[in-house]
């Protein structure tokens, strides 16, 4: 009883990083129907930020995590104007392989700088473990859970909530007709691409306070990412949000009652299985 | 504007010009002999695959410079190889990602495109496996440094050797040192093993439950887990439950970084805790999560040895490339590829046939190596039956030897402590 409760409340506070860092994503999809296949880059970008910070300025998880999100919220912005404005006028095909050869060039630049090796945020940055009970929750995690979960939902209220989310949400819709209430579509699309990078910043600099950091981690983060928002429906940050929880919770007990070698074949079958029955995703809207 | 041209033509000229003499000075006006290496450069083991690119070339300063100062090891007193004119080695790095599928097909690339006379490789045993068939095909002598999957060397292959310890030698010095740390008074009857699922933890993990089952332990877990994994809290639960004595972990780089992360999370100490080298022993790993592994059991067939010594100038020369010590698995393909040199030097020719005939007819003593092998013998598949391990200590930041009792520097420290100090 104590060990199925321990591995639902791990499988809780994975999911809920996952899906901070899917919600970005999907935020993109719904904006202008782009897959931003450098997003798990972005990521590992927030983790190394986070890693400097500490490393240079001794800053405080809140501290490198602000940064983080200033820092990638600037990268975003600067990304749509140089790169994805311009694509967007090109094939869909060349929107899709911008974003491929993006994530590359940010992979690789992080091999430059940082080489191959693994580092770790010290201990003493944010650490320990709380006792629930029979329940171990090490406190880096509940933080990186708690703040994800804040942060999504606070996302998701921008969107839905405020005048600003309204005009982002204008512009998804129809851009000419956003255009024709006062609209500037190309800000509010720059917004949303720094907003979605600033929640992959926030979100590598949370998982760095109990993850490893090398310039490949981006890679496993991403292709959760792409199943959460397939799960969750393109363009949704809720459902992004009940997807990563669940995926999360799938993962954790699938590992540990069948065995660390097929939760991922749990996962993907569970996937495939929910496209099959709904192709938009568990709250996406129907194309 | 000619002018500028040709004295931008002379500018670009010029570097050339004045390395001329210096490249024909004495022995180089032969062609250097290439050997292509293939490493994980990038990925989950990019570390790692670094680590021993940077061994393997200091292993060919070693060759290709004069070294009087380390007279034991072959090759090193003077420059390049003296049978084949003072030739020099060049390597050639190729970067397999870690994917069997690339290793061989870089393989294909150094012996097709590049004519290396002869290859090294790979550190995953699965992509070793895979890329050592394209050089058994084309009749390219193939060196294994490190993977240490039984299976790469029980195929009958012609071309393959493998100066490395194997599974079955790991296996049989943790049995030995186990049965050691019984009467030291510390009872150690259950075992787990946790291995990630590709060839190296496979077989790796199966010989050590093989071994420990026949001498009397009881394994009360074997746990196969993918090292591209995310979280691990499953795999530590299992363990937490089955609570053994001691767990065996046969793991790449960023999961055992997890592991040791996760049992701090989830307060799981065991008594005992060995990691069968690989990801234990990656430099990253004591850099990240050193102080909270703590006690931690690896193996090792290197130590740096006595200012002065041969090892301790390798060490040197590799800290100078560096920034830090040489560490097990880079040094084991460092040993790889000297032997691999020397053989090509006594082959006195670059003929795959001549090479592959020197690797078979090897004989070197321990005082000629710089790891801590009994020497170097290959039998008829190519494995070295001389090759051995010692056992090592996280002790602070360094791993120290303390088993063997003849090799031992340290005394065991028992139980493991993880993060308490």
């Amino acid at each position: 009883m104590a060990t199925a409760a321990q591995v639902l409340a791990g499988g809780l506070l994975v999911g809920a990083v996952y899906a901070l860092f899917s919600s970005g994503l999907t935020l993109i999809w719904g904006m202008m129907n782009v897959i931003n296949f450098a997003h798990g880059d972005f990521v590992m970008a927030g983790m190394y930020i986070a890693f400097l910070a500490v490393a240079w300025l001794h800053a405080g998880p809140l501290a490198f995590s602000l940064l983080a999100a200033a820092l990638l919220f600037g990268f975003g912005t600067a990304v749509y104007y140089g790169l994805i404005r311009r694509v967007m006028r090109g094939p869909t095909l060349a929107q899709l392989l911008s974003t491929f050869g993006l994530a590359l060039l940010v992979r690789y630049t992080a091999f430059w700088i940082f080489s191959a090796n693994f580092v770790t945020l010290p201990g003493s940055v944010l650490g320990g473990t709380v006792k629930l009970g029979p329940i171990f929750i090490g406190i880096p995690q509940l933080v990186a859970g708690v703040a994800a979960l804040a942060l999504t939902l606070g996302l998701h209220a921008l969107l839905t909530r405020t005048a600003l989310g309204s005009q982002i949400l204008a512009v998804a819709e129809d851009r000419q007709a956003a255009m024709l209430m006062g609209i500037n579509p190309d800000r509010m699309q720059a917004l949303a691409w720094g907003m979605a990078s600033a929640a992959a910043g926030i979100a590598g600099a949370l998982i760095a306070t109990f993850y490893y950091i090398s310039p490949t981690v981006g890679e496993s983060l991403a292709l959760i990412a792409f199943v959460v928002v397939a799960f969750g429906g393109f363009g949704s940050v809720p459902g992004a949000m009940v997807a990563g929880l669940l995926i999360g919770l799938i993962e954790a007990t699938s590992a540990f009652y069948i065995g660390p070698v097929y939760q991922d074949v749990v996962v993907y079958a569970l996937f495939v299985g929910v496209l099959w029955v709904r192709p938009q995703g568990l709250m996406g809207q129907r194309a | 504007m000619r002018r500028v041209l040709v004295f931008l033509a002379v500018l670009v000229m010029a570097p050339g010009m004045m390395l001329g003499p210096a490249a024909r000075d004495g022995v180089s006006a032969q062609a250097p002999v290439k050997v292509g290496v293939l490493l994980p450069l990038s990925g989950n083991a990019g570390a790692a695959g670094q680590a021993s690119k940077a061994a393997i070339e200091v292993g060919a300063q070693v060759v290709n410079e004069a070294h009087p100062e380390m007279p034991a090891l072959p090759l090193a007193a003077g420059a390049g190889l003296p049978r084949l004119g003072g030739a020099r080695i060049q390597l050639v790095f190729a970067d397999h990602q870690g994917n069997p599928s690339i290793g061989q097909s870089e393989a294909l690339r150094l012996i097709t495109q590049e004519h290396v006379v002869a290859l090294q490789g790979a550190y995953q045993s699965s992509v070793t496996f895979a890329a050592t068939t394209v050089a058994e095909r084309n009749e390219i002598p193939w060196m294994v440094g490190d993977s240490s999957s039984p299976k790469i060397t029980g195929r009958g292959f012609k071309w393959v050797f493998r100066t490395t310890p194997i599974g079955p030698d790991f296996a049989a010095a943790y049995a030995g040192f186990l049965a050691d740390v019984n009467k030291m008074g510390h009872p150690v009857k259950t075992v787990a093993i946790v291995n990630e699922n590709t060839e190296y933890g496979t077989s790796v993990g199966g010989g050590i439950h093989e071994r420990m089952t026949k001498d009397g332990y009881q394994v009360v877990a074997q746990i196969p887990y993918n090292a591209n994994g995310t979280d691990v809290s499953a795999e530590v639960l299992q363990l937490k439950e089955k609570n053994p004595d001691v767990v065996i972990f046969v793991s790449y780089t960023s999961d055992s970084i997890l592991y040791m992360k996760t049992f701090k999370t989830l307060s799981y100490q065991p008594k005992m805790v060995i990691g069968d080298d690989s990801g234990f022993s990656d430099p990253s790993f004591v850099q990240s999560v050193g102080t909270i592994a703590q006690g931690a059991i690896n193996r090792s067939a290197w130590s740096i040895g006595r200012p002065g010594s041969a090892t301790y100038r390798i060490n040197e020369m590799y800290k100078a490339k560096t920034g830090r010590d040489l560490d097990d698995t880079s040094g084991r393909n460092m040993q790889g590829f000297l032997v691999l040199a020397d053989a090509v030097n006594r082959a006195g020719s670059t003929a795959p046939e001549a090479i592959r005939k020197a690797l078979a007819e090897t004989n070197l003593a321990p005082r000629q190596l710089m790891m801590g092998y009994k020497g170097v013998r290959f039998d008829a598949t190519g494995q070295n039956i001389l090759a051995s391990t010692y056992i090592t200590q996280l002790v602070g930041r360094d791993y120290v030897t303390i088993w063997p009792a003849s090799a031992a520097q340290h005394a065991l420290d028992w139980p493991f402590k993880g993060s308490q100090q």
